[in-house]
């Protein structure tokens, strides 16, 4: 059930100009922040880091544009009944649905591939920390969506979902800047907001982008992905009817 | 079998439905009517399990909505209101999309998918996407997903709003087929439509079920029921026969329309007053050009019911 949920919803974005306008946007963003900010060629070195760099930055704008539509569209169309009234679950449907977003979002992130190639031509990189950078962002990318499927399942309206998408996404990485900005605060305080930043993407993306794979930020991303599916399956059944 | 029992649903303080119980069995079909707002739909929703009941039962073959629904879901075909579908997907692509939940397979699959393609008429827009579809076509769509499985139960919220007549008489002829080993219940505000196919109704008011009958009982609580309606040639008779007509004591109340030079005789606790009428024109020599006998007017019963 899940797999014909994933499948039709992940047609649909390719039904519409939506996925071929993303891939493109994605794929000259990513490529701009590379060579001008980032300074790819400047910087003399044969990896990727400022690749990644931006990821979190660019998956701010451009992932909940992928998963505005995920229910939003669902309940202004009135489909959500059409689904919801089929013998499947509603995790059936959430997971379904997340899968679909995420494997389209991998197909956008596959497509950086010349990048890879360049950087191979040019030198001799380290091919496996580019790889767990890779999978990494696809965490990264996971985590953004399964928040944007959330505040999509909050509203009718697209554009209400893409802005509370923004924000919430927003918020779970600028505190990952906080400590830097309390260094004055007492021990205890200092604690309280290394608790608090610890949650933020920024800190669990940092490390894995330069290529060390970390168990306990992998399983961070996951409980994150968990933890906003469940938020948004109980958002659609407190008020599927809505 | 379908089953309901105290059913209800409250919005905050809003009461949707009101404590609803009723059963249908196998090969009935059940017309839902009441005035907009009246909760028809949400009970609907409520047996195709998208509205969850705030207290009260229901089930579907055995099958309770809440602690089983995949089971009573598998046995049911839902039409929603509206007809919603994918807008983006075309048409065969839909249909193997529901097929595909559905779980229907190999050559059965093949066989239910060309039924309800043929039966439905949708050959011609197959490769269309719904949306660019006429109103017509979009419920017909909506038909289609819904009995492709062949479920035992079907609830149909308006299948033949937005239809044109010979599509409403096309639908109402495939529930007609259908009826025979389904349960079938259909929402409408057409009352012409309930006394064609459905052989119960139930007349839901602010939330309340408050009626539950054949259309053929509905029409008898009208005061029409046994009337007799006579168009004169003349308009100049009129007054005299209201006059004679009235003294029957068998008649409770005379209704005239002068530009028709129609009058109508309401007969008293609905007893049979044709005999009595006829013969009373017979005898002033009247110059008829119609008389029939009436059954009832579902209208009336409506409002006077859900006013």
């Amino acid at each position: 059930m899940k797999f014909i949920i994933m499948r039709r919803e992940l047609a649909s974005y390719f039904a519409t100009p939506l996925a071929y306008v993303f891939i493109l946007i994605f794929l000259v963003l990513a490529n701009l922040l590379t060579f001008f900010l980032g300074g790819f060629f400047e910087r003399g070195q044969a990896d990727l880091a400022p690749f990644f760099g931006y990821h979190p930055w660019l998956y701010l704008f451009l992932i909940p544009a992928v998963s505005m539509g995920l229910w939003a569209e669902e309940r202004k169309s009135g489909s959500i009944e059409l689904l919801m009234t089929q013998p499947v679950t509603l995790w059936d449907a959430v997971l379904g649905k997340f899968f679909a977003a995420w494997l389209f979002t991998a197909l956008a992130l596959a497509l950086t591939f010349p990048l890879w190639i360049t950087v191979n031509y040019l030198g001799s990189p380290d091919n496996g920390a580019i790889i767990a950078a890779y999978v990494g962002s696809l965490m990264l990318a996971g985590g953004y969506l399964a928040i944007g499927s959330c505040m999509s399942a909050l509203t009718r309206s697209q554009v209400v979902a893409f802005i509370l998408a923004f924000v919430a996404c927003c918020a779970f990485l600028l505190i990952g800047f906080i400590p830097s900005l309390a260094t004055e605060l007492p021990g205890w305080a200092q604690t309280v907001v290394q608790g608090i930043a610890s949650l933020s993407f920024l800190t669990h993306f940092d490390s894995i982008a330069k290529g060390v794979i970390d168990v306990r930020d992998l399983l961070y991303f996951a409980m994150l992905i968990g933890f906003f599916l469940l938020a948004t399956s109980i958002a659609l059944d407190v008020r599927k009817a809505d | 079998m379908i089953k309901t029992e105290h059913l209800s649903k409250r919005y905050n303080t809003l009461t949707a439905v009101d404590d609803v119980s009723f059963q249908v069995n196998a090969g009935e079909v059940l017309g839902f009517l009441g005035p907009n707002g009246a909760g028809k739909t949400t009970t609907m929703r409520m047996l195709a399990g998208f509205v969850t009941p705030t207290s009260g039962t229901a089930s579907i073959c055995g099958h309770d909505i809440e602690t089983d629904p995949i089971a009573a879901k598998s046995s049911l075909g839902y039409l929603p209101e509206g007809a919603p579908t994918y807008g983006e997907m075309t048409v065969r692509g839909f249909l193997d999309f529901i097929a595909d939940l559905r779980r229907l397979e190999g050559a059965r699959r093949t066989a239910r998918l060309d039924y309800v393609i043929a039966r439905l008429q949708l050959e011609r827009v197959l490769e269309q996407t719904v949306d660019t579809l006429s109103k017509g076509f979009r419920r017909r769509v909506g038909l289609a997903q819904a009995i492709v499985h062949d479920p035992p139960v079907l609830i149909l919220d308006e299948p033949t709003d937005g239809l044109d007549p010979n599509q409403k008489h096309e639908v109402r002829q495939l529930i007609d087929e259908m009826a025979r080993d389904k349960i079938i219940i259909i929402s409408t505000h057409i009352l012409e439509e309930v006394a064609a196919v459905c052989t119960r109704a139930i007349i839901i008011a602010r939330g309340r079920l408050v009626a539950d009958d054949t259309p053929v009982g509905l029409a008898g609580r009208s005061r029409y029921h046994n009337a007799v309606s006579l168009q004169l040639e003349k308009t100049d008779q009129l007054a005299a026969f209201r006059t004679a007509i009235a003294a029957l004591p068998a008649v409770a109340g005379v209704e005239i329309s002068e530009r028709e030079a129609r009058l109508t005789a309401l007969p008293r606790g609905g007893a049979p007053i044709l005999t009595a009428v006829s013969e009373l024109a017979a005898r002033e020599g009247l110059k008829l050009k119609e008389l029939h006998l009436e059954s009832g007017r579902l209208d009336e019963v409506f409002r006077t019911i859900t006013a």
